[in-house]
C-alpha cells in the first residue's frame, strides 16, 4: 500500500466513480433471481430446490451491491446464504426419504393455490401500473460515502442522537436467543 | 429501457413474492414450502432496499437486516418443529400432517 496506490483509490472516490453496464448487470441478475426462484419450486429433488434458492440468494445479493448497499449484500451472503442454508441442507439430509421424491410433488388442491397466487400477481401488476407516475424517472445519484459506518451508526450509536435502532437491535438478539432455545427444546429426545 | 429506475427492482421483488406464494400454497414438502417462505422474505428485503436507495437513507436497508436475522430465527424454529413431527409420523408431506383432522 504505497502513497501511489491510495491516491489513485482517492482520486478515484472524489471523482465519484460512475457505474458502467448497469442495465445489463441488472438484466442477468434479475434474470438469473426469477430463474432460480422458479426452480425452488417446481424441483422434485429437494437438494435441487436448496441449490436454486443459494443461486437465488447470491442474486439478490448481486442486485443489493447495484443499489448501493454492500453491507447488506454482504450480511445477506453471510447470514442467508452461508447460514441459512447451511441449515435447510442439513435438514433436508437428515429429513431425506426418497419416497417423497418420487410421490407427488403438488398437492391436491394446487390449482385453488395457483389462482390466488394469479390473483396477487394481478394486484401487484396493477399496483404498479397504476403507481408508475409516482417514482422518478432516474435515480439520483448519491455521494460516495460510507454505507457500513452509518448503519452502524444507526444500529449501535446512543439512543437519543443518532442509533434509533439501538433497542430493536437488542430486542433483536433476544430474539435469537429465544430461537436458539426453542430449536435445542423442540429437537431434545426428552425434555 | 437504459435506465434502471426503483420500478425495475419493485418488478422483481414482486416476481420473486409471487413465486414464494406459489411454492407455498402448492408445494407437499415441508422443507421446500419452508424455502419458499425464504424466497417471500427476500422479496420484501429487495424491495426495502430499492426504496431506501430511492429516498437516499438507510432506514430500509437497516430493516432489511432485521428481517434477515427474523428469517434466520424463524427458520432456525422451523426445521426444529419440521423434525420433532419427522420423529412421530415419517413423513413430510403437508398432505400427510393432519392430526387435528377431525
Amino acid at each position: 500500500m504505497n502513497p501511489g496506490m491510495s491516491a489513485g483509490l482517492n482520486s478515484a472516490i472524489n471523482a465519484g466513480m460512475a457505474p458502467v453496464g448497469t442495465p445489463w448487470f441488472f438484466y442477468v441478475l434479475a434474470g438469473l433471481a426469477v430463474a432460480s426462484g422458479v426452480a425452488v419450486i417446481t424441483r422434485r429433488n429437494a437438494v435441487h430446490s436448496a441449490l436454486a434458492l443459494i443461486v437465488t440468494l447470491l442474486a439478490v445479493a448481486g442486485l443489493y451491491l447495484m443499489l448501493y448497499a454492500p453491507f447488506v449484500a454482504g450480511v445477506q451472503i453471510i447470514v442467508y446464504a452461508g447460514g441459512i442454508m447451511v441449515l435447510f441442507l442439513f435438514v433436508i439430509m437428515l429429513v431425506n426419504i426418497d419416497r417423497s421424491s418420487k410421490e407427488r410433488q403438488f398437492n391436491r388442491i394446487w390449482p385453488v393455490g395457483l389462482a390466488a397466487a394469479c390473483a396477487l400477481l394481478a394486484l401487484f401488476v396493477s399496483a404498479i401500473a397504476k403507481g408508475k407516475a409516482l417514482f422518478p424517472d432516474r435515480m439520483i445519484t448519491l455521494p460516495e460515502s460510507s454505507n457500513t459506518q452509518q448503519i452502524a451508526t444507526m444500529l449501535y450509536g446512543e439512543a437519543g442522537k443518532m442509533g434509533q435502532y439501538t433497542f430493536a437491535f437488542e430486542i433483536a438478539s433476544l430474539l435469537l436467543l429465544v430461537a436458539i432455545l426453542g430449536a435445542v427444546i423442540m429437537t431434545k429426545k426428552k425434555i | 429501457m437504459a435506465e434502471i429506475t426503483t420500478l425495475h427492482y419493485l418488478v422483481v421483488a414482486a416476481a420473486l413474492f409471487v413465486l414464494g406464494v406459489i411454492g407455498v400454497l402448492t408445494r407437499r414438502n415441508v422443507v421446500i414450502v419452508l424455502m419458499s417462505i425464504e424466497l417471500i422474505l427476500n422479496a420484501v428485503n429487495l424491495n426495502l432496499v430499492a426504496f431506501s436507495r430511492m429516498w437516499g437513507n438507510l432506514h430500509g436497508q437497516v430493516f432489511a437486516i432485521f428481517i434477515t436475522v427474523d428469517a434466520a430465527a424463524e427458520a432456525a424454529v422451523g426445521l426444529g418443529i419440521l423434525i420433532s413431527f419427522f420423529r412421530n409420523k415419517e413423513t413430510i408431506n403437508v398432505d400427510e400432517i393432519d392430526l387435528l383432522k377431525w
